[in-house]
């Protein structure tokens, strides 16, 4: 009997490319894809590598692919953007080994700066996708990804969501099969991207997608988990007084609220099987269209003149659910109670965060911070409230110098750029580039923790190891600005609150680019000891609130106005105590 | 196998609290059991100290991965405050398991909010409720930390599974180094 195993939906992709033979592996880390090459890494037999940028990880893949071998790159929604120039050609030349990228969406915005609906860019890429509905599928959806890439001669895109990516449900572990590497041979009119040739190709991609979208009707899906050669895009007729067309997770919502609907089940949802959808649309009496964010599916079903109900009955946002089909298709009164209304509770960064200790010094100087993507994003709320901007990764440095540009470099003397070291390697390097190519005069500060810390540690080129756990000579970030040619690059203990004002003022008034590197690793690594904790003297305290500004959460106030510090939540940083004017905080050994 | 309805806990708490692990616990006795499980984690940026919920399902088949309000047969919380913020996710007749504790949020630290008073109190006019000082009880054991399975033991009561089955998940799921501790700590909630 084959072992059944629970995994999470980001576990059983690296399962399913496991199973297919894949031999090399490219990612960026972020949530919620990162635990895929967390998991894949575990497969000695495969390659796997953190690269500095989803783009980079892309045309890795794509390399292997056309070198033979069975490829992968995952990313967030997001991370896709960034990796869409390779992507957008890839389509063109196609795949020799399979090729698949891994794009996880964020519908409800859990961890993300937007929400925009993967099936449109690869409808815009001219990219197929499929879309499982949970850990069994993820893993057979997977290995069928690369078979139809090789088939197809197509890079193929397997699309999740948050809610697939991290749920956990049973998985049939099969063995791995590794196909012989395809034979490499030149062909430039297929490997080559210039006009002659893509203007031949382009044809070739339009004809592909006509093809698979025939093709779409019949195929089938080995579903070593339930009954073999399942059809891919499924139709479950049931009673037809009501009809769903539905894909992904929103799938498993259809069946929980209306388990006797007739179903078309969507495992490819680009391109779409036209003759199956026309022959479903006939046979229900009201068909609806029930897919999370942009009306992907809809649009196109209404261009085959069939008539459904689909974004008027439901919304553009967030996560759809089982009550929201109860409640509007089956006008079902739920008798919900209503939510309490309570304080709410954000994140924000941990006690012993280096990055607080940085932003406590830019509020009391008053300074802006253009911001980036990581932890340090939450810089933004209350009580720091020092991060003004947030675009994209990388768009602290460069969207400080466009301020500049406009405004004049007066007028920037308050303002910093503030991104984490990993984001830096991303795409910081380039922005920097242009900071001194163009002759801007902004401020800089690297918050260096040493690793990727909101997607949970990861390491990068400037950490010193890889994914698979070797050790290499690490980047280091302050030789490297100084190789770009900025003269003014300074590394300070990011808990040194004193040096750090003088070294800020010092910086933001001076005529030229300049770098601040503040070192202090994340609280969260394992290696990071905190042999101390920090002690409140209430008989000193002045009940000034002074130490209460940074906003860490181990300090709470109490009603005669003293402090009390969570002994178990204190990472003893003594960042509290530096704040203290009259020395009412100890440190003390743990 | 027995054959019964999809059951559905919550366990909901603050980011850093061990929800998931709590969650994998919960995940590991069902599957042992032979039930179907689907389970939904919150990774990434809510994590951070944020309000966190993780949701687990077992039965025969299992459809969506997440508890819906007013469908949660347990509803385990961390803290108070959290205890409240998910509440109507109850059924009539759930059960509340609730940790006595008080984690201020940066809303209240900074005054844009207050902390409701009496929540406990207020939660049992409509709720079964059990409540226990899982901070102190843990305290007590020399060990902060393992206060999620003292909260554990107690929900425990209410689900169908017995006291070495738990013992024996808890085994399978914790850090070696941190087995008898995390037993020991299930059993005070157990027996309480």
């Amino acid at each position: 009997m084959s072992e059944k195993k629970m995994m999470l939906g980001n576990e059983a992709i690296a399962r399913g490319a496991y199973e297919a033979g894949v031999k090399v592996s490219a990612a960026y880390p972020g949530t919620p894809s990162t635990e895929i090459s967390e998991n894949l890494v575990k497969y000695p037999e495969i390659y796997c590598e953190w690269s500095p940028n989803e783009k980079v990880a892309m045309e890795v893949a794509i390399g292997a692919s056309i070198s033979g071998v069975r490829a992968m790159a995952s990313m967030k929604h997001v991370g896709f953007n960034v990796a869409a120039d390779p992507m957008y050609t890839a389509a063109y030349i196609g795949a020799n080994g399979g090729l698949v990228a891994v794009v996880a969406d964020d519908p409800g915005m859990y961890s993300s700066q937007n929400e925009q609906d993967t099936r449109q860019i690869c409808r815009a890429a001219q990219v197929p996708v499929l879309e499982p509905s949970d850990s069994q599928e993820a893993k057979d959806y997977m290995k069928l990804a690369f078979i139809l890439s090789e088939k197809y001669d197509t890079p193929i895109v397997l699309r999740t969501t948050t809610r697939l990516a991290h749920s956990q449900g049973m998985v049939v572990l099969e063995d791995r099969t590794v196909p012989m590497d395809k034979p490499y041979e030149r062909n430039i009119a297929k490997n080559v991207m210039m006009p002659a040739m893509a203007i031949k190709r382009h044809i070739f991609v339009e004809q592909r997608l006509k093809d698979m979208a025939k093709d779409a009707c019949t195929m089938t899906v080995a579903n070593e988990g339930f009954a073999k050669d399942t059809p891919l895009n499924r139709v479950e007729m049931n009673d037809t007084t009501i009809g769903f067309i539905t894909s992904g997770i929103p799938y498993t919502y259809v069946k929980e609220a209306c388990p006797d609907a007739s179903v078309l089940k969507l495992g490819m949802v680009h391109p779409l099987p036209v003759e199956l959808i026309k022959d479903f649309a006939s046979k229900v009496d009201t068909l609806y269209i029930f897919e999370e964010l942009e009306p992907v599916i809809e649009e196109q079903v209404r261009a085959m003149g069939i008539d459904c109900i689909g974004k008027e009955a439901f919304t553009l946002q967030g996560e759809y659910s089982a009550n929201m089909i109860r409640r509007v298709i089956l006008k079902q009164d739920l008798k919900l109670k209503e939510p309490a209304k309570v304080a709410g509770r954000p994140p924000l960064l941990c006690p012993g965060c280096p990055h607080r200790s940085v932003y406590s010094v830019l509020k009391k100087l008053k300074i802006h911070a253009a911001g980036d993507i990581g932890c340090y994003t939450l810089g933004a709320v209350a009580p720091l409230s020092v991060v003004d901007t947030t675009v994209c990764m990388g768009s602290s440095i460069s969207s400080l110098h466009g301020m500049e540009m406009a405004k004049g470099k007066e007028y920037i003397k308050n303002w910093v750029a503030v991104i984490g070291d990993s984001t830096f390697m991303h795409t910081g390097i380039n922005s920097l580039m242009n900071m001194v190519y163009n002759q801007g005069t902004g401020t800089v500060i690297i918050l260096d923790n040493s690793t990727t810390g909101m997607t949970g540690h990861q390491d990068h080129a400037a950490t010193g190891k890889t994914l698979m756990g070797q050790t290499v000579p690490a980047i280091n970030i302050y030789h490297l600005c100084k190789a770009l040619g900025i003269e003014h690059v300074t590394e300070i203990d990011a808990f040194d609150t004193e040096g750090l004002e003088n070294l800020i003022k010092e910086e933001v008034a001076r005529d030229a680019v300049s770098v601040i590197i503040t070192k202090a690793p994340c609280v969260l690594l394992k290696e990071v000891q905190f042999p101390n904790v920090c002690r409140p003297l209430p008989e000193k305290c002045k009940k000034c609130g002074k130490c209460l500004q940074p906003g860490c959460p181990a300090l709470t106030k109490n009603e005669d106005g003293t402090i009390t510090i969570d002994q178990t939540m204190c990472n003893g940083c003594g960042l509290c105590k530096q704040w203290c004017p009259f020395d009412a905080i100890e440190e003390i050994v743990r | 196998m027995s054959t019964v309805n999809t059951k559905n806990i919550m366990i909901v708490g603050v980011g850093g609290q061990g929800t998931l692990l709590t969650s994998r616990i919960l995940g590991g006795i069902m599957t042992k059991a032979g039930y179907d499980v689907k389970l939904s984690e919150v990774h990434g940026m809510s994590q951070r100290g944020g309000s966190v919920v993780t949701y687990v399902r077992y039965g025969e088949k299992v459809a969506e991965p997440i508890v819906e309000e007013g469908q949660a047969d347990v509803l385990i919380a961390f803290e108070r405050l959290e205890a409240l913020r998910y509440a109507h996710f109850l059924k009539p007749d759930g059960v509340l398991v609730v940790n006595d504790h008080k984690i201020d949020p940066i809303t209240v630290v900074t005054g844009a909010a207050e902390y409701p008073e009496n929540i406990i109190k207020e939660l049992s006019v409509n709720c079964k409720v059990y409540s226990i000082n899982a901070a102190e009880e843990a305290l007590k054991l020399g060990n902060s930390r393992v206060f999620n399975c003292i909260v554990l033991g107690v929900a425990a009561k209410h689900m169908d599974f017995s006291k070495e089955e738990w013992l024996d998940v808890i085994a399978n799921t914790v850090p070696t180094k941190t087995i008898e501790i995390n037993q020991k700590a299930f059993l005070v909630g157990y027996e309480s």
